[in-house]
C-alpha cells in the first residue's frame, strides 16, 4: 500500500455506490479510495451500514446492476472491472478474487454436498472432469483442517459444524488459488477458538499463497490479528487510513477513539466501564451535512464556526496515513491524549 | 424409505377409514330415505319394507358400517345379487351396478382431465412464474403479475360457457368437449378434452404463477445464491441448479394437493362440458341418495389425496437432502 513505484494489485479510485430505491438515492459508497498490494491485508472496520459490504460485492460486480449508480474505478492487475462484462467478471469471480461470507450455513447451498460446491468452482475454472474436481475438493478440505476429508467431501452442510461449514467455506473460496480474497466478517458467527483457528488458517494460506486479502469486520480485536493496513469507514465514505500499528496507537479520528472505547481491553484496569458512540449510524438516505459524523461526535464545539456541520473534512493522504476531521493535528494528539488517560485511570 | 412407506401407508388407512365412517354418519343425518326413491308413485309400507331389506339399510347404522367394512376388506354376498369380492365397495341404490365397476369406467375420464390440464397449468404457471422473476420489476413482470390476478378471478362455469359458446359453437375452432378412449381415438381423446384442460387449467396457473414467482423472487435473493455466482457461475446456472431447487419444494407439495384433489372429480368443469367422469358421478349419486356410490368416490378422493401426499413428501426428501424420512 505504501509502495508508489509499482502499479497496486487492487486498486480503488473514489468510488461510488448509489442506489435509487422508492425512498430515494442511498449513497452507500460515497468516494472511497484505497490500494491493496499482493500478500497484504486491509482491514476494513465500520458500524453496520457503513457500506464495508456494498464496497466488496461492487469489486466482485455482484451488486444488483439495474438499481445501482456506480462511478469511479476499480483496477485488479490493471484490468478495469467496473466496464468489463458479465462473461468476463464470471471468469474472475471464484478464480482470481473469490469472497468468504458471514454466515457459512446461509452462504453454502443446502441442496449439493460440500464436495460438489467446492468442485464445481474448480471445474468452472480449470475445466477439470468430476473426477479430478472431487480430488481436489478433498485436498482443499484436508488443507483448511477437515478431518477424514475423503469421508466428509460427500457431506451436506448441514451435517458440518459451525466453524466447519466455515472453513468449507475457505476451502470453495481458494480452490482456484484467488490472487484477491475478501472476507466478509468470516469469524463474526464463531467462537473465539475457532475464530482463532481460521486466522491462523487465513494467515497460512496467505503465506503460502501471497494472496492479497480484505477483511471487512466490526471488530477491532480481529483487525489487530491479521491486518497490515487499516481503513475506517463512516457513512459510505473513509475516515482514517494507516497502518495496523498507526489506527490502533494513535488514532487520529474521533470515531475511531469511539471504537476503541467502546472496545473491553484485556491488559488495562477491570473496571474502566465500556464507552459506547451515542447515537445511530447515519441514514445514507439523507446523511448529515458536512462530516457525516458530526451529530455524533463529541468535539464538535472545539471547531470554530459550526464547521463541522457546514463542510465535508477533506482526506488528505501522505504515505498511506490519513483522517478526515477538521481538528487540527494538535488538538488530535491532545484530545486523544486525554481520551486515552480516561480510559486507563 | 421402507419404514417411512409403511407408516404413511398404515396413517392412510387410518384416515380412510376415518373417513369412510363420517360419511356413512353424515349421509344418514339428511332427512332423506333412499328407499323411497326407487319406491315410485304407487308405493305401500309393504313395498318400502321390502327394498329397505334389498338394499340392507333396515339394520342399525353401525350394523350396516361394519358390513360395508367387511366387504371391503372380505367381500361380501348379496341376495338377490351374487357374490361381491373383496374389495366390495357395494352395489350402487340406484342402478344396481357394482360400484367399484362404475368408478374405474369413469376413472380414465376424470385422469384423462386432470392429467392434461396439469400439463398445460405447470407449463404456463411455472414458465411465467420464472419469467416473472427473472424480470422481476420489468414490464413482463407486472403483465404476468395482472394477467394470473384476473386468471385466478375468473371461474370455470363462467370462461367454460363462454369459451363454449364462442370458440365451440360460433367460430367452430374447438371441437364439441367429450371424452374417447386414449386407446380408441387419440386424436379424438385429444380434441374432445383440449377445451376442458384449458379452461380447467386457467385457474391453476394463474395460482402456479403467482407461487413460482414468490418463491423464485425469494430463493435469488438467499445467500447461498449469490455465493453461487460469487464463484463464477453464470446467471443461468445459479437460476436453475440453486434458485429454483429450492423453490420447488412449495411448488410440488401444492402441485400434489391439486393432483389428489382433481382426480377426486372436476366437479364444475365436467359439469359444464358433459363429461361423464368421477366428478359428475358424486353430484348424481348425491341427487340419487346413493350411498354406496357415494361412499366410494369419497373413498377414492381422499385416497387420491393421501396418496399424492406420500409421494410429495418423498420427493420433497429428493429435492431437499436436510428432509429426513423415517
Amino acid at each position: 500500500m505504501t509502495s508508489t513505484d509499482q502499479q497496486p494489485f487492487l486498486s480503488v479510485r473514489d468510488l461510488k455506490v448509489h442506489f435509487s430505491t422508492e425512498d430515494g438515492v442511498v449513497k452507500a459508497v460515497d468516494g472511497l479510495t484505497f490500494d491493496l498490494a499482493k500478500g497484504k491485508t486491509l482491514g476494513i472496520v465500520g458500524e453496520s451500514g457503513s457500506g464495508k459490504s456494498v464496497t466488496n460485492l461492487t469489486i466482485l460486480g455482484l451488486h444488483d446492476r439495474d438499481r445501482t449508480a456506480i462511478d469511479g474505478e476499480i483496477l485488479l492487475d490493471g484490468k478495469e472491472l467496473l466496464t468489463a462484462s458479465e462473461r468476463e467478471l464470471e471468469r474472475l469471480r471464484g478464480n482470481k478474487m473469490s469472497m468468504i461470507f458471514q454466515d457459512a450455513l446461509a452462504s453454502l447451498s443446502p441442496y449439493h454436498t460440500i464436495g460438489k460446491q467446492i468442485g464445481e468452482t474448480y471445474r468452472k475454472h480449470t475445466g477439470a472432469s468430476k473426477k479430478e474436481a472431487r480430488e481436489r475438493a478433498i485436498e482443499m478440505l484436508k488443507r483448511v483442517g477437515i478431518p477424514q476429508p475423503d469421508m466428509r467431501v460427500d457431506d451436506y452442510p448441514h451435517q458440518f459444524s459451525g466453524g466447519m461449514r466455515q472453513r468449507a467455506m475457505i476451502a470453495m473460496a481458494l480452490v482456484c488459488d484467488p490472487e484477491l480474497l475478501i472476507a466478509d466478517e468470516p469469524t463474526t458467527a464463531l467462537d473465539v477458538t475457532v475464530q482463532a483457528q481460521i486466522m491462523d488458517l487465513l494467515k497460512d494460506l496467505q503465506q503460502e499463497f501471497g494472496t492479497a486479502i480484505i477483511f471487512i469486520t466490526h471488530d477491532l480485536g480481529v483487525i489487530a490479528d491479521i491486518a497490515d493496513d487499516v481503513l475506517v469507514m463512516y457513512g459510505g465514505r473513509c475516515v482514517e487510513r494507516g497502518t495496523k500499528k498507526e489506527v490502533l496507537r494513535a488514532p487520529q479520528h474521533p470515531y475511531t477513539w469511539g471504537l476503541l472505547g467502546s472496545m473491553p481491553s484485556l491488559d488495562g484496569p477491570v473496571d474502566v466501564p465500556l464507552n459506547p458512540i451515542p447515537g445511530a449510524p447515519p441514514s445514507l438516505l439523507n446523511p448529515p451535512t458536512g462530516c457525516r459524523f458530526h451529530p455524533r461526535c463529541t468535539f464538535t464545539e472545539k471547531i470554530e464556526g459550526g464547521l463541522c456541520s457546514t463542510e465535508q473534512p477533506l482526506l488528505k493522504i501522505t504515505d498511506g496515513r490519513g483522517a478526515a476531521c477538521h481538528l487540527t493535528a494538535d488538538q488530535r494528539r491532545e484530545f486523544f491524549a486525554d481520551y486515552a488517560a480516561t480510559r486507563s485511570h | 424409505m421402507s419404514r417411512f412407506l409403511v407408516r404413511r401407508v398404515l396413517g392412510a388407512l387410518v384416515i380412510l377409514l376415518i373417513i369412510s365412517a363420517i360419511t356413512f354418519g353424515l349421509f344418514y343425518a339428511i332427512p332423506r330415505d333412499p328407499a323411497m326413491m326407487s319406491c315410485g308413485k304407487n308405493c305401500t309400507p309393504d313395498m318400502l319394507a321390502q327394498i329397505r331389506h334389498n338394499l340392507g339399510i333396515d339394520h342399525p347404522i353401525p350394523v350396516q358400517y361394519w358390513d360395508w367394512l367387511k366387504g371391503v376388506f372380505v367381500g361380501r354376498d348379496y341376495a338377490g345379487f351374487g357374490n361381491c369380492n373383496a374389495p366390495c365397495l357395494g352395489y350402487s341404490f340406484a342402478n344396481r351396478e357394482p360400484v367399484l365397476g362404475t368408478i374405474m369406467d369413469r376413472l380414465p375420464t376424470t385422469l384423462s382431465l386432470a392429467f392434461g390440464a396439469a400439463v398445460v397449468f405447470l407449463i404456463f404457471g411455472v414458465g411465467a412464474g420464472m419469467l416473472a422473476a427473472v424480470k422481476q420489476g420489468k414490464f413482463l413482470d407486472k403483465f404476468a403479475s395482472s394477467a394470473s390476478l384476473f386468471g385466478s378471478s375468473l371461474q370455470i362455469y363462467f370462461v367454460g360457457y363462454v369459451a363454449m359458446f364462442f370458440l365451440v359453437s360460433k367460430l367452430h375452432l374447438f371441437a364439441q368437449p367429450s371424452y374417447t378412449p386414449f386407446t380408441e381415438d387419440p386424436v379424438s381423446w385429444f380434441s374432445g378434452l383440449l377445451l376442458p384442460w384449458l379452461t380447467l387449467a386457467i385457474i391453476f396457473t394463474a395460482n402456479y404463477t403467482r407461487m413460482t414467482r414468490s418463491q423464485l423472487v425469494e430463493q435469488l435473493s438467499e445467500d447461498y445464491v449469490r455465493t453461487a455466482r460469487a464463484k463464477g457461475l453464470s446467471r443461468a446456472n445459479v437460476f436453475f441448479r440453486f434458485a429454483w431447487r429450492g423453490a420447488m419444494g412449495p411448488i410440488v407439495t401444492v402441485f400434489g394437493i391439486d393432483l389428489g384433489v382433481l382426480i377426486g372429480g372436476a366437479i364444475i368443469t365436467e359439469s359444464t362440458f358433459s363429461i361423464q367422469g368421477i366428478g359428475r358421478l358424486a353430484v348424481d349419486s348425491v341427487n340419487k341418495s346413493d350411498l354406496p356410490m357415494l361412499l366410494g368416490v369419497t373413498i377414492l378422493s381422499a385416497g387420491a389425496i393421501v396418496f399424492f401426499n406420500i409421494i410429495v413428501d418423498a420427493v420433497y426428501a429428493l429435492i431437499d437432502p436436510r428432509i429426513r424420512l423415517a
